[in-house]
């Protein structure tokens, strides 16, 4: 019939650009054979609806084109047939079972509880993502690093902006990865576009969720859960390397840690100056806490604390060490124990002790903030 | 029964005035103008919202507000637009139109009726204040999950959790209200297939609303006694689940949005027959669809909550129900088309806007379907694609329906024709901003921006500038609207009873303006 | 002069609210019927008594301590491989990392989801709230088994303990103990 003929050229020529994934307008293919299946799927729906829709309102179109009272149309005068009425609510249905079954593959698929190859916890917390390569003793922190400035609009964005952190997943291609998603406080929800993988990260509990990458590369997704103020400058980073690199990548880590317990030793007796201590401290402090307290320590009153001559970090060291280690339980304050090292919380106290107004003139060292770790843990 | 009514009309004839009118007022169309007013004023407040988040969001990076603001106005805005401009905008029409629709003298609890609203403005009230305190309002979304609204909020949440209480309390007695008044007080000739398409869907809307209220008062119960009286509902510590929070609210908040479109459906089915002289196609088929709709609704809450961690089982069954719930919603599409299939078509300003809703709330539909479909839906959950589904739905649907319904009956109100003029200029310039404003979502939510971000990466700079354009022009364009209906109120062309030639009902058999009691006597319908 | 309809009326919400309680013994019905279950189990399992020889599944344990809270919970080894049917015993080191008297509670949570009614926990130091003297550190045993009707294409599970620091609601000053937490 020609006007279906019509329709479908239509929608082909009208869509066809938009079947470009990895535009600015669709869903990506992606690099798992998972994110190509939703990919197809998705494209497929798409079309069906298009091509409905261009049925249905070329119908109404006419109608109100053809029908018009201006153009001497006069009413008819039927209003009802079970007939059609049967007809048109059996067509939908049998379409929707003709879209539900590549569905049905498509998720039956994803639910996959073979053997891993590696297993990563995947921990959401405020406002930040934790990896831990299970059975690797390897983990870390994955913090957005597009500094301040440029979210500031004070220097100009980069092409990775808000979608950029200090360290990516590292994860092998061609390996089925296993993650294990979890929260430390609010629900977050771990997105990678490319892997079509989405899973919330509840407090409390365990999801799970596993993709296989085809295609080496770095992919980038958010958080995708209102989780509170940075919800959106929590971004997700991994990058698939071959399975050889990844080996040798996590070799590396289990070295580096190793090497980094050793250096921390070292620090404890050395005695660093106060520039030294100060330079470290701000970038720390820009880094970790201004997103709160602001780069002028002034807070949000009502929110988030003013630091300038605040009780805590004008007193007691050990108060202001707990603060720092532990956060404050039922505020915003975040504890920053596993996140920082020692020598970063010694120089970020010193900062702030000694910026602002706030001259307190102290200098402290990594190991006074050992002795207060050492000292609460009884060991 | 009349004569009741008759002697009690006597007995408040020395009419109060003023404030003291409004105050007290147990007049169905009084109290049906003061729900309209007070939704067109939360649609403006809750539109400026809008504004401050599209003024943020025209171009990457922070600007204008705090990320913590921006989440208190991403949440209030949904807050408000839901419960303090479609739900009470729908009431309002309810109140104004229900009883004259059956041939009833005014509804069958007036002085509950006056409560009803007038708890209304007292809740917004607290629920605005909140943003004037310090720790400042709700910032959780509109949908306050749990723990973010329990354990990680501030102390304002418990203004919030008492504000929707009362709301919910007045959405609970108008509802009652609705079923007691057309169950009990239609002219003795109007049968229930006789009965307006907009009072069936009314009738169908108000027993899902006495259906979930409920629920949202235990869901938001249980935040607050989970904040303050140390129970762990949600609390994985104490044996509760974060994700229990999530299935009580959507157990509300699926059949809350039906709740929010059933009426609009009503509102066509009147406006689409009268413009084009001819009876709707498939009366009974369409209150069928609607009854199965409303059924329909209770059983697809959990496509909310695909990226939970569903059991397969019930993401299948999630995702079918879902699916079947665009039959019945296809099936009244088709009628309506039908209905105007070979009928004597004008375009007055209701029609216009009632074509727009059939198109765009379709189009808002098959996003729906999309988002239906489990596995896609692992990629559009948060993202922009569901803002855009929701509020094409709810913007070029629900809302377009009011605006329709207000051009189609605010001269039998007034008894005045409005500017036809402003009011096409209202019409053309909605329909253009509000497409710029939300088709681009589309793009960005499939192309990977999240929702309630204030800040997004640079990919997506282009159509979020276009979207803020969009997002200006509409709100601008509201304010022709306001202009049109106050200058309508004040004044125009006097109308005649029947105000459209096509028009069928009641309502279209007293003269207009409409007196403030009608049908004291029950009418004789055909 | 409406005494009947009165009365119906309040046998109605009576039985609504008779109804609504009800629902908690009633919702346990559904979820054994259904086997749509996702709470956590805790309640010890009975023993087993057959071990399926022709399978592996390896179970992998781990623990989640929200920052700021001090414990530290570490099981001994990472991951076993079992037996469906057999009998697992497993320690956990638990330690409490400040100078004051705690009481933890672990809340465990079992992955994939439609594993978790197949592990059942024999003895589990999640199943009570557990108190601990300043700086003590306190060995757990955990004694579990894999349901030998563990759907073949689970090859492997994870049990995870988030670890709850509760010692203000649950902490009792003088000696009293401590009672069981029953999910």
């Amino acid at each position: 019939m020609r006007i279906s003929k019509f329709a479908y050229l239509f929608a082909f020529l009208l869509l066809s650009p938009l079947t470009l994934a990895n535009s600015d307008y669709n869903m990506r293919k992606g690099v798992t054979d998972v994110s190509h299946s939703v990919y197809e799927l998705h494209m497929t729906i798409f079309l069906i609806c298009c091509v409905i829709g261009l049925i249905v309102f070329s119908v109404m179109f006419w109608a109100l084109i053809k029908h018009r009272k201006s153009k001497g149309a006069v009413a008819a005068q039927f209003h009802e047939s079970t007939k059609v009425e049967i007809v048109w609510t059996a067509i939908p249905f049998l379409i929707l079972i003709i879209m539900a079954i590549p569905a049905t593959k498509t998720l039956i698929a994803m639910e996959d509880t073979s053997k891993a190859d590696i297993t990563i916890k995947v921990t959401g917390s405020q406002w930040k993502w934790h990896y831990e390569y299970l059975g690797h003793d390897v983990d870390f922190f994955s913090v957005l690093s597009t500094p301040l400035s440029q979210v500031n609009n004070e220097e100009e964005k980069s092409e990775t902006y808000l979608l950029d952190v200090d360290k990516p997943l590292i994860i092998p291609t061609n390996k089925k990865v296993r993650f294990l998603m979890t929260s430390d406080d609010v629900i977050h929800s771990w997105w990678v576009p490319d892997f079509a993988v989405k899973k919330d990260a509840n407090p409390g509990f365990i999801n799970e969720a596993w993709t296989k990458v085809n295609e080496e590369g770095i992919y980038r997704g958010q958080c995708a859960e209102l989780c509170g103020k940075d919800h959106g400058f929590m971004p997700v980073v991994v990058e698939a390397v071959s399975p050889e690199k990844f080996e040798q990548w996590l070799a590396e880590q289990q070295l580096a840690k190793t090497e980094a317990a050793k250096e921390a030793e070292a620090l404890l007796s050395q005695t660093l100056s106060k520039d030294e201590l100060m330079t470290e401290g701000q970038t720390v402090y820009m880094g970790y806490c201004a997103a709160c307290h602001q780069p002028t320590g002034l807070g949000l009153p009502g929110v988030f604390p003013g630091l300038k001559d605040n009780a805590v970090v004008k007193g007691d060291l050990d108060e202001h060490i707990d603060v720092l280690l532990n956060g404050r339980p039922g505020t915003a304050m975040q504890a920053f124990a596993k996140q920082l090292t020692v020598k970063q919380i010694a120089a970020v106290i010193t900062y702030k002790r000694n910026s602002w107004g706030n001259d307190t003139g102290e200098v402290i060292q990594p190991s006074q903030v050992q002795a207060f770790i050492d000292k609460a843990s009884g060991e | 029964m009349s004569s009741q009514v008759q002697s009690s009309e006597h007995a408040h004839e020395e009419h109060l005035t003023g404030i003291k009118r409004w105050l007290f007022t147990t007049n169905h169309k009084e109290i049906g103008s003061l729900y309209l007013i007070f939704s067109l004023v939360m649609f403006l407040i809750g539109g400026a919202m809008a504004m401050v988040i599209r003024a943020e969001l025209f171009q990457p990076g922070l600007q204008l507000v705090d990320p913590h603001f921006f989440n208190q106005m991403t949440t209030v805005h949904g807050l408000i637009m839901v419960f303090g401009a479609v739900m009470p905008a729908f009431t309002g029409l309810a109140n104004w139109m229900i009883p004259m629709m059956i041939g009833a003298p005014d509804m069958a609890l007036p002085r509950m009726n006056n409560w009803s609203f007038w708890i209304l403005p007292f809740a917004f009230a607290i629920l605005l204040a909140s943003l004037f305190m310090e720790g400042g309002g709700p910032a959780f979304g509109w949908t306050f999950y749990a723990p973010l609204s329990t354990t990680y909020s501030n102390d304002n949440t418990a203004l919030f959790v008492f504000a929707v209480h009362i709301m919910g309390i007045s959405s609970i007695m108008g509802a009652i209200n609705v079923i007691v008044t057309i169950v009990n007080l239609r002219a003795p000739s109007m049968t229930w297939m006789k009965l307006p398409l907009f009072v069936w869907t009314w009738l169908i809307t108000a027993f899902l609303l006495i259906a979930v209220m409920p629920v949202l008062a235990g869901a938001v119960t249980m935040v607050l006694t989970d904040k303050y009286f140390g129970t762990s509902f949600f609390d994985a510590a104490g044996g509760g689940d974060p994700v229990m929070f999530q299935h009580i609210f959507w157990f509300f908040g699926h059949p809350e949005v039906y709740i929010m479109i059933l009426p609009a459906f009503g509102i066509i089915s009147t406006i689409v027959p009268t413009f084009s002289r001819k009876k709707l196609f498939g009366y009974s088929s369409m209150v069928y669809a609607t009854s199965s709709i409303a059924f329909l609704s209770f059983i697809v809450w959990a496509h909310h909550m695909f990226t939970t961690g569903m059991p397969l089982a019930g993401e299948l069954f999630f995702m079918y129900a879902t699916m079947l719930i665009s039959v019945p919603t296809g099936v009244k599409v088709f009628n309506w088309v039908a209905t105007m299939w070979r009928g004597s078509i004008s375009f007055e300003i209701p029609m216009m806007f009632s074509i727009a809703f059939i198109v765009l709330f379709t189009l808002g539909g098959f996003s729906g379907l999309m988002l239906a479909i489990t596995p896609a839906d692992f990629q559009y959950h948060d993202t922009y694609f569901v803002v855009a589904h929701f509020h094409y739905v709810l913007v070029t649907g629900a809302v377009f329906s009011i605006m329709a319904a207000v051009y189609y009956w605010l001269p039998k109100w007034t008894g005045n024709m409005y500017c036809i003029t402003t009011a096409k200029w209202h019409f053309w310039m909605s329909l253009i901003s509000v497409n710029i404003l939300f088709f681009p979502m589309h793009f960005v939510g499939l192309a990977g921006m999240p929702r309630r971000i204030p800040d997004y990466a640079l990919q997506f700079a282009d159509f979020n500038a276009i979207i803020s354009i969009g997002g200006f022009a509409f709100g601008l364009s509201q304010l022709i609207f306001v202009w049109c209906v106050f200058k309508c109120v004040r004044g125009g062309e006097s109308v005649p009873a029947k105000v459209w030639d096509g028009a069928e009902g009641l309502e279209w058999e007293v003269p207009s303006p409409a007196p403030l009691h009608t049908f004291s006597t029950p009418p004789e319908v055909k | 002069m409406h005494a009947a309809l009165v009365k119906k009326l309040i046998i109605t919400v009576v039985g609504m609210f008779a109804f609504a309680f009800a629902l908690v013994p009633l919702y346990d019905v559904f979820c054994e019927v259904t086997g749509l279950n996702g709470k956590p189990d805790m309640e010890a399992a009975q023993a087993s008594s057959l071990v399926d020889e022709s399978r592996t599944v390896d179970v992998s344990f781990i623990t989640q301590t929200k920052q700021g809270v001090p414990f530290r919970v570490k099981a001994k080894q990472f991951s076993v491989a079992v037996k469906p049917g057999e009998m697992s015993e497993l320690v956990f080191i638990a330690k409490n990392l400040s100078e004051y008297q705690r009481v933890m509670q672990a809340i465990p949570s079992v992955s994939p989801g439609k594993a978790a009614k197949y592990l059942h926990k024999v003895a589990c130091f999640c199943f009570d709230r557990q108190p601990f003297e300043p700086n003590q550190e306190v060995e757990f045993k955990l004694v579990f088994y894999v349901d030998t009707e563990l759907p073949q294409e689970v090859q492997e599970l994870t049990l995870s303990y988030a670890i709850f620091d509760i010692s203000d609601v649950a902490l009792v000053r003088d000696d009293a103990t401590t009672e069981p937490y029953k999910g």
